[in-house]
């Protein structure tokens, strides 16, 4: 075994095994995220230097001037930034781990006779591994999104932390997908017009439960089953997560809110929403959207732009950011290089720092616990040893519910036993 | 024995142009003994030459830039002046010559241009429609025959953002269905008619083949070989065997010089694999797994020929060293990962680790959206590197991105760095390349400025985006 050169291995993994050994729970300490840059996305703003106190797992105080208690355990950012976690508003974590392996996925039911009864919390595995390896690049909330499998509506989405704990995902049934895009016209039957008839008639199957199904377990649409779980969406207490780029559906959507007043529409894709930017923000309809994506890489999207984010949040739309272009899964932790594209294409750097925190949690209704630095917020903190939206900076502490999560992933693993040259005839592995 | 492609080897790229415009196969100083040589059956290993011309550009001098030569070296405050569409001086303090354009560069950095050593640009090109899937040749395991250049679509949109990202230079390959998908070809990002204008004058061709989950999952499928990585390897060595006694037939033909003997019959497919056998055609294998690779490394002693590169080599990490005693690179993503079981053990660290630890390593982007960022995904490999205490340097790592990829091409003497002679391919950056804010502002393709973000006439717009909607908004 050669040893080449490194400042030193072991100076890197001695605090990796620290915060792997400390107490599990945390809920009953104070802690000081200190010496660092807030971030606070809250009236304070941006605070140069300054401190987040932690108690109990909530957000006690954050400040230039917080005195930090005796006894307090201190995490000092040594200069860096400390921000909220990031909030991923479209992921398949913990329903992915190999996409090519059907025994190694859980998205997309390809093959099944139900709709908008199927509820992604049923299929999401918190061990999954990617959900660490977002973990470790500060995502530490995440909406998990069933992808279309053989209906346009796909079922509804859940909300997790990124611990990785059985208990992590902490809210399902939080929205409804639908995908009304040129794929969602293909599953539909071929045409956009039979995608938005399904929808239509399964709206109306939800708003006439029960009494539509007395006498048959079919409505115009969807079963009985499925029509019970979208009545939450035709009751407007569920959001419906609508798939579309196109110009064009985004204007039917607009049309379609107006049809349904009762209805909460989210866009996700939006490829070309920047060409209906002003209507969308009249119309108050969130938009979640990939900053990367800037190619016609279908008829959907022959005007997408790197620009649209600039574009949107200059028109006062509701937008938060997604990974579509890199993938929903393995590499959902890019999440803040997309965000930097963003900026680097004309978009405010709050903008779109919000755009992967408080914005998605906004979204989902939970900016009460989530996505800001304020008191009495849940202490989703990460510190950072540069601009989060550097792609060159990384998470050097991640705290979820005010507990210090490990920095070791199974990638971690892999790259510590190869840090050194195996010769012939050596396996990789240590004793 | 270099008698088919003798006048073009990766190392004779000046004698490769000529022939590239003269038509090959008058090559006969090394023939066969004898007047009858001359009558011998050869074929033309150029039968689609370049007709690239660069843009004609005027001289320019480049001033106060932060400069990274692509070759490990940092200058500031430094001048570059490009005359003839090449670089003719570079230094601090540089008089520029009368009538020269100045491009005040200072605080900027400058890079040579991106090369992209894996693309496929115009065999898949956008929009992704069926009609525009040209880049399998899913039809057979074994089709060394086919050529990446006859699929490649010049009117792809890709190509502008490319270029809008600093890309000058890019080898597209056919994809990964096949043991032996075709050959690459490595184009200059120019907006042209044919392809054949787009082709690096000189360039030596390239042969994909591929390894692992791909080929065997297409053809097991269909109920044929191979269905197996066994069925792989012995696909891959029953071609190289034919290849092996085709090459010697042919060689003893010409060897004899009888030209009223009857010569053995042409095979294209046989071709391209004799190409490699000979030297002059390079293997670029598409590789995930560590063990995969080792293999291939033992078929390539066993039948006498080079592995260039590794494309993909998510476990490149595994095995720097079978690489460095082998001489070959890899190519890789920063953090693709997990959408197959050979691409599970991806780590961030890969291209750091397999680079510091002796092997040749490099960047690719195998994305028509990663090819916009390459710089962006060297930072991200580079900053996870340097984390886990790995000494690497910015200016070792611009290399990742230029000249690396241009010496697993092969081009190398032409382009990939800043250096006196070459080309003039140059990016200047907005910001620092390994900033997520960093964008292309300028990018010259010998010496020709044909990109300008502040200038909205100086960008290339292909064909398919003319009056498409919303274009005045991009």
């Amino acid at each position: 075994m050669t040893r080449f050169s490194m400042r030193s291995l072991c100076a890197v993994l001695a605090p990796l095994a620290l915060a792997a050994a400390l107490p599990v729970s945390a809920a009953a300490q104070t802690i000081a995220v200190t010496n660092g840059r807030v971030v606070t996305n809250g009236e304070a703003g941006v605070i140069t230097n300054g401190t987040v106190l932690i108690r109990d797992g909530v957000i006690a105080e954050v400040g230039a001037q917080v005195r930090i208690p005796s006894g307090a355990r201190v995490i000092d950012a040594q200069g860096g930034w400390i921000t909220p976690g990031l909030f991923h508003p479209q992921t398949e974590l913990g329903l992915v781990e190999v996409s090519a392996e059907a025994g190694a996925r859980d998205n997309a039911a390809s093959d099944s006779p139900f709709t908008a009864s199927m509820d992604v919390a049923d299929a999401f595995n918190p061990a999954g591994n990617h959900i660490a390896s977002a973990r470790v690049k500060g995502v530490t909330r995440f909406a998990v999104h069933p992808a279309v499998g053989s209906a346009i509506i796909a079922g509804r989405g859940a909300l997790a932390d990124s611990t990785g704990a059985p208990d992590s995902l902490f809210a399902d049934r939080q929205f409804m997908l639908v995908d009304l895009s040129v794929s969602g016209a293909r599953t539909a039957g071929g045409a956009r017009s039979a995608a938005w008839a399904f929808l239509r008639a399964a709206i109306e199957d939800a708003r006439f439960y029960p009494g539509r199904f007395m006498a048959h377990p079919e409505g115009d649409a969807i079963s009985r089953f499925d029509a019970e779980a979208m009545v939450d969406v035709a009751r407007g207490t569920m959001p419906l997560m609508m798939r579309m780029d196109r110009a064009s559906d985004i204007v039917r959507a607009i049309q379609f809110a107006e049809r349904y007043p009762a209805l909460r529409l989210i866009i996700v894709g939006g490829a070309e929403a920047h060409l209906m930017a002003d209507e969308i923000a009249a119309a108050g309809i969130p938009v979640i959207l990939d900053p990367m994506r800037n190619l016609p890489e279908s008829f959907d999207t022959l005007a997408a732009s790197n620009r649209a984010a600039a574009t949107l949040h200059e028109a006062g739309v509701q937008l938060a950011y997604t990974t579509l272009g890199s993938d929903l899964y393995w590499n959902a932790r890019l999440l803040r290089q997309h965000a930097g594209i963003a900026v680097a294409h004309g978009a405010r750097w709050d903008d779109a720092f919000r755009a992967v925190t408080l914005t998605p949690a906004e979204i989902y209704n939970v900016a009460d616990r989530f996505g800001s630095l304020e008191p009495g917020r849940i202490a989703d903190v990460v510190v950072w040893d540069g601009d989060p939206l550097e792609v060159m900076s990384a998470p050097t502490a991640v705290l979820i519910d005010g507990e210090v999560t490990s920095l070791e992933t199974r990638q971690t693993r892999l790259r510590d036993r190869y840090a050194v040259i195996r010769r012939e005839g050596e396996h990789g592995y240590a004793h | 024995m270099r008698r088919l492609w003798s006048a073009f080897g990766a190392g004779a790229l000046a004698l490769a142009a000529l022939a590239g415009c003269n038509g090959a196969g008058d090559d006969e100083t090394n023939g066969a003994e004898g007047e009858s040589a001359g009558e011998l059956v050869r074929f033309n290993p150029d039968p689609y030459p370049s007709t690239y011309q660069p843009v004609p550009s005027g001289v320019t001098l480049i001033r106060g830039a932060n400069v990274y030569d692509g070759i490990g070296g940092f200058f500031e405050n430094a001048d570059i002046l490009i005359e003839n569409g090449r670089i003719s001086a570079v230094g601090e303090g540089l008089t520029a010559p009368e009538g020269a354009e100045i491009v005040e560069a200072q605080g900027r950095y400058v890079t040579p241009g991106v090369v992209d050593i894996h693309s496929h640009l115009g065999v898949y090109a956008s929009p992704s429609v069926n009609a525009h899937s040209d880049g399998n040749e899913v039809t057979a395991p074994v089709t060394a025959e086919v050529w990446a250049e006859h699929g490649v679509w010049p009117q792809d949109p890709g190509f502008d953002t490319a270029l809008a990202a600093g890309v000058t230079t890019l080898h597209i390959l056919p994809g990964s269905a096949n043991l032996f998908g075709g050959r690459g070809v490595t184009l200059r990002n120019v907006p042209a008619r044919s392809v054949q204008a787009m082709k690096f004058p000189g360039a030596p061709y390239t042969l994909k083949m591929a390894c692992g989950e791909n080929p065997k999952r297409v053809y097991g499928s269909q109920g044929r070989a191979p269905g197996s990585r066994m069925g792989n390897m012995a696909g891959y060595r029953e071609a190289w065997q034919r290849a092996v006694e085709y090459r010697a037939a042919w060689n003893r033909y010409w060897d004899e010089g009888d030209a009223s003997a009857t010569p053995p019959t042409r095979n294209l497919e046989l071709d391209t694999l004799m190409g490699v056998l000979d030297g002059e055609i390079l293997i670029q294998m598409h590789c995930y797994r560590a063990d995969e690779m080792a293999l291939v490394l033992d078929m390539a002693e066993e039948f006498d020929y080079h592995v260039s590169v590794f494309h993909h080599a998510v476990e490149a990490y595994k095995i720097p060293d079978l690489l460095a005693e082998a001489g070959t690179c890899a190519a890789v993503w920063a953090d693709w990962g997990g959408f197959k079981m050979e691409a599970y053990d991806s780590i961030i660290e890969n291209l750091p680790i397999t680079h510091a630890l002796g092997a040749c390593a490099m960047i690719h982007s195998d994305s028509d959206l990663g090819i916009q960022r390459l710089n962006h995904e060297v930072a991200k490999a580079l900053g996870d590197g340097r984390r886990m205490g790995l000494d690497i340097s910015d200016a070792e790592a611009v290399a990742w991105f230029t000249s690396a990829p241009a010496r697993g091409l092969g081009i190398f003497e032409e382009t990939g760095s800043i250096e006196t002679g070459k080309r003039a391919d140059i990016v200047i950056w907005s910001a620092h390349p390994f900033s997520s804010y960093s964008l292309a502002d300028h990018v010259y393709i010998d010496g020709a400025l044909m990109y300008d973000r502040a200038d909205p006439e100086r960008r290339t717009v292909r064909d398919f985006m003319l009056g498409q909607p919303g274009q005045e908004a991009r």
